[in-house]
C-alpha cells in the first residue's frame, strides 16, 4: 500500500503523456523531451481546429505506413474475432439444445461437456497469449513511430495535436 | 452455530474497512483536485496494479459466491456462467481496450463524440452509461444486503437495510473524497484477498481429495442425487425451449457486455498507454481466468463436501456453498479452524462487494460530470468545477443506488447482472465499436444505436416474465408479459446494431472523412492520446 505514494510524488510527470516508464519494455520515448500537447478539455475543444491538423490526419491515414499497421491489426482481429465468437457461441447453443451429446463419457467423471468447458478457458488463454505476442512483435514499433511522426507534423499547426 | 464466527467477520471486515478508509485519506491528502486525477487517477498505474485492479472491479460477490452456488446446486449448468464471463475478455482485448485508451479521455462518450457532433451524442451515451451502472450498482446493493443476512444471522429486514444504508455511505466516502486513485488501490486490495481466498479453499479442497480432480467430479455427482445428469448440461437451463433461448440470449449479453461495461472501460485510462492498456488486461485474462477456474473446483467441493441438500437447507439460491464449504474445510462448525475460515470467506465477500459498488459509482460519477453535465449545463462555468460535480453526482448516485437497493431488496442478483449486461451490450457496444471501425458512422447513425439498443432492452424487460405475469414475478398481479424471455440480450442487441446501420443510411449529414480519419490514426498509434 505503501507504493501509491510512487506515482504520486511528481506533479510534473502526471501532465506528460510521454511519460511510459511504467510500460517498460524498450525505452520507448526516452529524451524526447517533448512538451505535452496541450489538449483543451474535451466539451470545451475551441471550433477554429486548424484545417490543415485534419489533413495531416487524412495524409498519415492514406500513407503506406499506416495502412501496413492497419492490415497488420486487422489481418489478425477480424479472424480471431470470428474464430472464437464461433467457438464461444456454438458452445453455449451446443450446451443448451444438445446436452445429451456434452453428457458423454469421455474419461472416469469427465465428459465431453467438461472437456469443451476447460476447451474454452485454455483457448481464451491461447488468445490472449497470441494476440499480445503479434501486438508486441508486428505493430508496436511501427504504431509508435507513426504516432511520433504524426505528433511532429500536427505540432507545428493550429489545434495542436488533438 | 455459536455466534463467534459472526463476531471474528464483523471484526475483519471492520479492520478492511478501516484499510481502505486509510487508503482513502492517504490518497487524497495528495489529490491534485484535477479532473485527470479524479477519473484517471493520474493516468501513471503500472500494468500489473491496473490488472489487478480490473480484476478487482470485475470479480464480484455474484461471481465468488452466486457461481460457485450455482455450480453446488446446479452442477455443470453454473460453469455456462463464468465461461461466458470470461471469453468476454477476449473481445476487450481484441477490438476495445487499446483503442478506447488512445482515442477517449475519461468516458466511453469521448470515443464516440470525437467523431460526430458532441452534444447529442454526450448526452446519449452518457445515459446509458449511467442506465448500465445504476442497473448494475442496484445488483451489488442487493447482494450485499442479502449477503449480510445470510452470514451473519440478521434475517430481519432492518439488518438487511442498514447494510445497505452502510455500504452506499462507504462507497460515497471513497469515491468523493479519494477518486479513482482510492478506488484502483481498494480494488488491488480486494483482489488480493480473493485470490488468496479463493487459492486457499482450492488447495484445502484438492487435499480433501488427494488431488484427485476425477474422484472430486465423482463425489459430487453421487452425493448431488443427480448421478452423471450433474457434471453435464441441461439441470437448470435445460427445460422448455423459452428457458433454452433465455440462456442463449444471456450468454449473448454476457459475451458483449463487458466490453461495453462504464466502470470496466473507464480503467483503461488510468494507465500511461496503449501498451500498457493491453499488458493489464493480459493480466486480468490471468487472474479472472484462474479465478473462475478455481469456482469451478470450489462449486463441486461443496457440492461433494458440504451436498446440495445442506446448501440448499441454507439459502434457496445456493450463495451460501463457498462460507459453508469453508466452515466443513476448516474442521466443522464450532472448530476454531472452521470459525476462522468462515469469518475470512465472509469478510472478503463484504470486502469483493465494496470495491465493486466504489469502482461503478466512479466511473457513473464521471458520465454524469463529463458528459451530462458538461453538455447540458449553461456555458461559461468553469473547467475546474467538473470535478466538483463529479463529486456531487457520486453522493447522488450513491444515494439513488441506496433507495433502489432497498426497494430491489427482493430481486435476484443474477438477473439484475445478467440485465446490467444486456443493456451494456445493446446501447454501449454497437455505438463504440461503430465508432471506432465504421467510415461511414455519423451523428444520427450513433445517437440511434444508443437508443436503439437501450429503450428495447429496457422495454422488453417490463413486457418480460419478470416485471408481470408470473407468481414469481415482481408484480404477480398485472399481466403485461408480452415478451417471454427474462433477458433481451438476444433480441435488443442485434436491435441496437440495426439501429445504428439505419440512422447512418438515412442520414442526411455526409460522413466526415477528416474525423474519421483522426480517429482510426489516433487509435490505432496512439497520436494525440493524453
Amino acid at each position: 500500500m505503501e507504493k501509491q505514494d510512487g506515482p504520486d510524488s511528481g506533479e510534473a510527470r502526471i501532465d506528460d503523456p510521454w511519460y511510459d516508464a511504467l510500460a517498460s519494455g524498450w525505452g520507448e520515448l526516452d529524451g524526447t523531451g517533448a512538451p505535452a500537447p496541450v489538449v483543451p478539455p474535451a466539451r470545451g475543444r475551441p471550433e477554429d481546429r486548424g484545417v490543415r491538423a485534419a489533413d495531416i490526419y487524412l495524409e498519415v491515414q492514406r500513407s503506406a505506413a499506416f495502412q501496413e499497421v492497419r492490415g497488420r491489426y486487422r489481418r489478425f482481429v477480424v479472424p480471431s474475432v470470428a474464430v472464437f465468437l464461433t467457438w464461444y457461441v456454438g458452445y453455449v447453443v451446443v450446451a443448451t439444445t444438445a446436452p445429451q451429446f456434452m453428457a458423454r463419457p469421455v474419461a472416469g467423471a469427465v465428459n465431453v461437456a467438461m472437456v469443451a468447458g476447460l476447451g474454452q478457458f485454455l483457448t481464451t488463454f491461447l488468445f490472449t497469449w497470441a494476440y499480445a505476442r503479434h501486438a508486441r512483435l508486428r505493430r508496436d514499433r511501427a504504431a509508435l513511430d507513426l504516432r511520433w511522426d504524426t505528433q511532429e507534423l500536427t505540432r507545428g499547426v493550429a489545434g495542436g495535436g488533438r | 452455530m455459536t455466534g463467534n464466527h459472526q463476531t471474528l467477520a464483523l471484526l475483519l471486515f471492520s479492520v478492511f474497512v478501516a484499510i481502505t478508509l486509510g487508503i482513502t485519506t492517504w490518497v487524497s491528502r495528495h489529490r491534485h483536485g484535477s479532473a485527470e486525477d479524479f477519473y484517471a487517477g493520474g493516468r501513471l498505474f503500472s500494468p500489473m496494479e491496473n490488472g489487478f485492479a480490473i480484476a478487482g472491479d470485475y470479480m464480484s460477490a455474484a461471481s465468488f459466491l452466486g457461481i460457485s452456488g450455482l455450480i453446488a446446486l446446479f452442477g455443470y449448468d453454473g460453469l455456462l456462467y463464468s465461461v461466458g464471463f470470461l471469453v468476454a475478455w477476449l473481445v476487450v482485448l481484441f477490438l476495445v481496450a487499446e483503442l478506447v485508451r488512445n482515442c477517449g479521455r475519461y468516458t466511453l462518450a469521448d470515443v464516440v463524440a470525437a467523431r460526430m457532433r458532441e452534444r447529442p451524442v454526450r448526452i446519449a451515451a452518457g445515459t446509458s452509461s449511467v442506465t448500465v451502472s445504476v442497473l448494475y450498482l442496484v445488483a451489488q446493493m442487493v447482494g450485499a444486503g442479502s449477503l449480510v443476512a445470510l452470514l451473519l444471522g440478521g434475517t430481519s429486514g432492518a439488518a438487511q437495510a442498514w447494510t445497505v444504508v452502510g455500504v452506499g455511505a462507504l462507497m460515497i466516502v471513497y469515491v468523493s473524497f479519494g477518486g479513482m486513485r482510492a478506488t484502483t488501490w481498494i480494488q488491488i486490495v480486494k483482489a488480493v484477498l480473493l485470490m488468496g481466498g479463493a487459492i486457499a479453499l482450492t488447495v484445502l479442497v484438492l487435499l480433501r481429495f488427494h488431488g484427485d480432480f476425477d474422484q472430486l467430479l465423482r463425489t459430487a455427482a453421487q452425493r448431488s442425487g443427480h448421478g452423471t445428469a450433474f457434471l453435464a448440461p441441461g439441470l437448470k437451463y435445460g427445460g422448455d425451449w423459452t428457458a433454452r433461448l433465455d440462456f442463449i440470449s444471456l450468454g449473448l449479453a454476457l459475451v458483449l457486455g463487458t466490453a461495453g461495461l462504464p466502470h470496466i472501460l473507464s480503467r483503461f485510462y488510468t494507465v500511461p498507454t496503449a501498451r500498457a492498456a493491453r499488458r493489464s488486461v493480459v493480466w486480468s485474462i490471468g487472474l479472472i481466468g484462474g479465478f473462475y477456474l478455481m469456482t469451478i473446483v470450489l462449486g463441486f467441493g461443496a457440492a461433494a463436501i458440504v451436498g446440495p441438500d445442506a446448501v440448499r437447507g441454507s439459502n434457496a439460491a445456493g450463495n451460501t456453498a463457498v462460507p459453508l464449504l469453508a466452515l466443513d474445510l476448516g474442521g466443522g462448525a464450532g472448530s476454531t479452524g472452521g470459525t476462522v475460515l468462515f469469518a475470512v470467506v465472509a469478510a472478503i465477500a463484504f470486502a469483493t462487494i465494496l470495491a465493486v459498488v466504489a469502482g461503478i459509482t466512479l466511473a457513473s460519477s464521471a458520465s454524469v460530470a463529463h458528459d451530462l453535465y458538461a453538455s447540458l449545463r449553461r456555458r461559461g462555468a468553469k473547467p475546474r468545477s467538473e470535478v466538483a460535480v463529479a463529486r456531487a453526482a457520486a453522493v447522488g448516485v450513491g444515494v439513488v443506488a441506496i433507495a433502489l437497493g432497498l426497494l430491489a431488496r427482493d430481486l435476484n442478483v443474477a438477473f439484475l447482472v445478467g440485465l446490467a449486461f444486456a443493456v451494456a451490450a445493446s446501447a454501449n457496444l454497437p455505438v463504440l465499436l461503430y465508432s471506432l471501425f465504421w467510415r461511414n458512422f455519423t451523428t444520427r447513425g450513433a445517437v440511434w444505436s444508443v437508443y436503439g439498443g437501450l429503450v428495447p432492452a429496457l422495454v422488453l424487460v417490463v413486457l418480460s416474465p419478470v416485471v408481470s405475469g408470473s407468481p414469481a414475478s415482481l408484480f404477480p398481479g398485472v399481466d403485461l408479459q408480452y415478451f417471454p424471455l427474462e433477458n433481451p440480450g438476444l433480441v435488443s442487441i442485434p436491435l441496437g446494431f440495426l439501429a445504428g446501420w439505419l440512422g447512418t443510411v438515412t442520414s442526411a449529414e455526409p460522413p466526415d472523412e477528416a474525423k474519421h480519419a483522426e480517429t482510426e490514426v489516433r487509435a490505432l498509434t496512439g497520436a494525440g492520446a493524453v
